[in-house]
């Protein structure tokens, strides 16, 4: 990938570990995004490598990365609005934080979906706040002071609005970018266009790095562009045990076992231990996963037709 | 296959599938209304456009989806768009006809608590939260919920309303609330004028008092009370074969 025109000198490609150094510090407000798909495991697990306290963790669906990052101690806070296993259950460490402050307590900022995509939105385009039709009739602005309902100018009922975002940097996972951090998606897009234009630093991470023609060739698929890039990241695999449209499936089996075996915060350290400080970096977690295990995760194919942009001259 | 030979969960399942009939748009929820919605598709509603808040509009799963997330819902789906399209357009902007949400708790306006149980800042259990609950319920047109009816689960006050159900006041609520709670053991309905849920069908072997037992206020008791009506050897072929062979909804 190295020989690739442009890759070598470009100054945003660089190993995680030096994207993490370089940009998340404590008290950073980090968000790792990605909803169910393209959740980037490997940041999360190079932070907590790196040992970073008093995080502020911004993420809708706080999922299986989250409940290790709140296990290893790195967060204070979280702002989120889905606490799930998605599809299994409960997040055993995070529930551990909040009922029982262990390993330490977690203060938690709640909103909805829809809120959280306003929030990003606000964020992105530089607005004092969203409009959303929510909240009405519930607990949840009760719940958390900063969901607010304002007059309609041009009527006479109320409308919900939730505060901008923008996070200090996000980590977001994808199919494939070139060098300048002109980055290609498909599958759920889920908010990852709109925490890139949020967030203050943006390190995007890929399966593979290509030339700058294959991203031209199809611009309609560029979703995020280099222009709000800081860093791009090589890490095939860097999303498991989460999914990669095309690339990867999820290993639900590692969901599962994650659920047996968060329930006690020894066995989840020990699980820590074993796969995040006991390795140096992702290639040795995927060494460790072995072979055979990322095969089973092959998806069969189906491809696209092309389509024909014109040639203009 | 013996169709008297089904489990309470297969006749929720078959039931909240069969109430979509009728239904163009489905804005499908995780769990139980997954494997309903898929069902559906599957048996009476080939038509059946399934939306998932993770931004999938037309989705043909060629397996049971494993999350709202999975990736067989964006192969072979209608279209694939980002959450702000899914929320701002499809479901804000009034396209969906009918959406399926579950919860811990839930009252008799139809009022879901998916947030904790106890207090919120010292919760005794800490639940999910929202997730696009909130706006589901405000947006779409009609809500069906589909739950286990148990003790603890249907209370006289939701110990927090994460999703609103009937309120007096309608204004910042444009969709319709809810209209049907279909459990395991009874079916129940909101049409009355006080929008207050009301015992319709229950349950081979169940009686009112069985399902009073499990009601934490004196519940209101249809006229035309009647019997759940049973699976068919099909929709169970459907459900054990093709969408749940390991058992996990049984």
């Amino acid at each position: 990938m190295n020989e690739l025109a442009g890759t070598s000198s470009s100054p945003k490609v660089m190993d995680m570990a030096t994207a993490v150094s370089r940009f998340v510090a404590g008290g950073s407000v980090v968000a790792i995004e990605g909803f169910t798909a393209f959740i980037c495991f490997a940041a999360a697990h190079e932070i907590i490598r790196q040992g970073k306290k008093d995080l502020t963790l911004v993420r809708m669906t706080p999922d299986l990365v989250y409940d290790q990052m709140v296990a290893a101690g790195v967060a204070r806070k979280m702002v989120f609005s889905y606490l799930g296993n998605p599809g299994v259950g409960n997040l055993h460490c995070i529930r551990r934080a909040v009922e029982k402050g262990i390993p330490q307590p977690l203060e938690l900022e709640e909103y909805s979906h829809f809120g959280m995509v306003g929030r990003y939105i606000a964020g992105a385009s530089k607005l004092p706040f969203f409009p959303l039709r929510s909240y009405t009739a519930t607990d949840l602005p009760k719940a958390n002071p900063d969901i607010k309902f304002l007059h309609n100018p041009y009527g006479e009922d109320e409308i919900a609005v939730v505060p901008p975002i923008n996070p200090d940097v996000a980590f977001l996972h994808a199919q494939r970018a070139d060098a300048q951090g002109n980055t290609q998606l498909w599958g759920l897009l889920g908010m990852q266009k709109e925490v890139a234009f949020a967030a203050k630093k943006v390190v995007i991470v890929v399966e593979e790095i290509v030339a700058e023609d294959i991203i031209r060739r199809d611009p309609n698929r560029t979703l995020i562009p280099g222009l709000v890039v800081d860093a791009v990241v090589v890490e095939p695999y860097g999303a498991h045990p989460s999914y990669v449209q095309g690339y990867y499936d999820r290993d639900n089996t590692a969901y599962l076992e994650w659920d047996k075996m968060s329930r006690d915060q020894a066995s989840t350290e020990a699980w820590l231990q074993e796969w995040v400080y006991g390795v140096p970096d992702r290639g040795v977690y995927l060494e460790k996963l072995g072979k055979e295990r990322l095969a089973t995760l092959a998806p069969g194919e189906l491809w696209a037709d092309g389509v024909n942009y014109g040639r203009y001259a | 296959m013996d169709n008297n030979d089904y489990s309470p969960s297969e006749l929720m399942i078959v039931n909240a599938a069969r109430a979509l009939k009728g239904s163009r748009v489905v804005f499908v929820g995780v769990g139980l209304p997954n494997i309903a919605c898929n069902l559906a598709q599957r048996s009476h509603a080939p038509e059946l456009e399934l939306v998932y808040e993770s931004g999938v509009y037309g989705a043909h799963p060629a397996r049971l989806p494993l999350s709202i997330g999975d990736p067989t819902l964006v192969s072979d789906a209608t279209s694939v768009v980002s959450m702000a399209d899914l929320f701002m357009y499809y479901l804000q902007g009034g396209l969906v006809d009918v959406a399926l949400l579950g919860g811990a708790q839930i009252d008799k306006y139809g009022n879901l608590n998916t947030t904790v149980i106890g207090d919120y800042a010292a919760p005794k259990t800490r639940l999910p939260g929202s997730g696009g609950a909130c706006e589901i319920a405000i947006n779409a047109h009609k809500i069906f919920m589909i739950m286990r009816l148990k003790g603890r689960a249907f209370v006289n006050k939701v110990d927090f309303v994460t999703s609103p159900g009937h309120t007096a006041d309608r204004a910042g609520i444009p969709g319709g609330g809810p209209q049907l709670v279909i459990t395991d053991r009874a079916l129940f309905d909101f049409a009355n004028e006080e929008h207050e849920m009301t015992l319709i069908e229950i349950a081979p072997g169940e009686t009112v008092d069985s399902i009073q037992a499990d009601v934490g206020w004196p519940l209101r008791v249809s006229p035309t009370l009647r019997d759940m009506t049973p699976p068919t050897v099909d929709e169970l072929r459907i459900v054990r074969e093709e969408l749940d062979p390991t058992g996990l909804y049984r």
